[in-house]
């Protein structure tokens, strides 16, 4: 996609990235480590500075705001709550095809592991795709965007794209 | 669960139990530690220490080699009791070839089976047909033969096997070495058809699975290590030489300190290359689980040779 890409583990590589991808995992063993290694404090700051940051899944807890009963700090970052683990456990994993306008007019399909849901928005926060029982799975603020999915396990690129256009482009 | 797509123009069925749902898991676990616990006060201390999964067991391998007799899959009730104490997600071991056994953990909504050499086999002709389930398998294995045999079983994920309930890591290095240079090897033959064919004929799986792994040059699943981590500096160890994350069973329970030691791994795990980092975490950790070496346990004890 002409982009380079970098693991970042340690805070002061984020001083070389233009935009921050947090892909899925685990969200109790992310927030810890990166509370830990001072990734937090400096996610935030880079983030205030207008770097676009990409949370899927995992990622998407990391960067709200509200989390209910999370254990471990989190960036908090985006005006939204999401609940972990809302549609139970691995074997209630599913994968489905999402209207998503934002991306052009073809479904996108999604695949949804342990997936959280975006539980509310706040203001100035944009729903970008909903399960058809209206269950919010992708929303952006600005230069952040949350995906309960995993666009990283699909062929499929164009949120890729979509992300990368929000880099230096008006927030 | 019948949640259906978002789609204006007449909506799609979701499907859930797939191959992408299944390898998918496994690729969120990379990087990670998941660790062998026995009871949900194990199994919070692993969440606490940054563990990914946790592996629900009857008794800790280093136990079951003590203790010989027949072991199985743990106590529903202690499965169920684990899966209440963590969020992160549970998997639990079934015998070699126990379907059953592996039918009861998916029932009780485990998120990934293992179907394990460290307890006693129950069949000796098959291991479980895993495509038929909707939760995932990850299996052991010592070579790239018998690592393709398992995924072409459907498993989901792949570990070494190393000799569990060791405290030695010289077994999982083996295969860990064994399976990667194998890889190697394929993949330097990737347009060798004759080469591919007589691989497939070698490992006992079909020819496209070898041809995949061929152009690919990694498997079309992830590989952890098992088998005998003890120290911080093992699971750094494992991971340069080509595991993408680590199975820690005794090592972290039968050690003095298991909090201080398990959050030491996880951090090791992630910052594998840091050595510096791996010293510092290192440091008046405690007695590590004594360990045993390989020579002076008997061929009829060694757990690595189950399964095939």
């Amino acid at each position: 996609m002409g982009v380079a890409a970098v693991d970042v583990r340690r805070p002061e590589q984020l001083d070389q990235v233009d935009a921050l991808i947090i892909p899925g995992g685990e969200s109790t063993t992310i927030g810890k480590l990166a509370a830990q290694y001072g990734i937090i404090s400096k996610v935030r700051e880079r983030a205030a500075e207008g770097m676009p940051v990409w949370g899927t899944c995992a990622g998407a807890i990391f960067i709200a705001k509200n989390v209910p009963a999370h254990p471990h700090p989190l960036a908090a970052l985006m005006d939204m709550t999401v609940e972990r683990n809302v549609f139970g456990r691995q074997i209630d994993s599913f994968e489905a095809d999402l209207d998503m306008p934002v991306i052009g007019p073809k479904p996108f399909h999604a695949i949804f592991i342990r997936a959280p849901r975006i539980a509310r928005v706040g203001d100035g926060v944009d729903v970008l795709a909903t399960l058809n029982d209206g269950t919010v799975v992708a929303a952006r603020q600005g230069r952040l965007l949350a995906t309960s999915f995993h666009p990283e396990l699909t062929p499929d690129r164009r949120l890729h794209e979509y992300f990368l256009s929000l880099i230096g482009g008006a927030p | 669960m019948a949640v259906t797509s978002g789609t204006k123009s007449g909506s799609v069925s979701a499907a859930t139990g797939t191959w992408a749902l299944k390898r998918g898991l496994a690729q969120m676990l990379k990087g990670g530690v998941i660790m062998d616990v026995v009871t949900a006060e194990h199994a919070k201390i692993a969440e606490d220490a940054g563990a990914v999964a946790v592996m629900a067991l009857e008794r800790v391998p280093a136990d079951i080699r003590a203790a010989g007799g027949v072991a199985r899959m743990s106590d529903p009730q202690k499965i169920v009791e684990i899966e209440a104490a963590v969020t992160i997600p549970v998997m639990a071991k079934c015998r070699i070839g126990h379907f059953a056994e592996a039918q009861v953990l998916e029932a009780l909504g485990v998120d990934y089976i293992d179907e394990s050499e460290v307890l006693t086999p129950a069949d000796e002709q098959y291991h479980v047909a895993k495509h038929g389930f909707t939760v995932p398998f990850v299996c052991g294995a010592r070579d790239l033969g018998e690592a393709l045999r398992r995924i072409d079983e459907g498993a989901a994920m792949i570990r070494s096997k190393g000799e569990a309930g060791t405290g030695n890591i010289v077994e999982a290095v083996r295969h860990l070495r064994a399976i990667t240079s194998a890889l190697r090897d394929l993949h330097e033959h990737a347009h060798d058809e004759a080469f591919l064919l007589t691989k497939a004929g070698e490992y006992r799986v079909p020819v496209d699975l070898v041809r995949q792994v061929a152009q690919d040059g990694k498997l079309p699943v992830v590989l952890f290590c098992a088998g005998g981590i003890a120290t911080p500096a093992d699971a750094s160890l494992t991971m340069q030489l080509g595991a993408e994350g680590n199975f820690v069973g005794s090592g972290i329970f039968k050690s003095e300190d298991p909090a201080r030691r398990a959050k030491a791994i996880v951090e090791a795990t992630t910052h594998y290359t840091d050595a510096k980092l791996i010293a510092e975490v290192s440091r008046g950790l405690g007695e590590p689980m004594r360990g045993i070496s390989m020579e002076s346990i008997p061929p009829e004890e060694r757990l690595a040779v189950r399964g095939w």
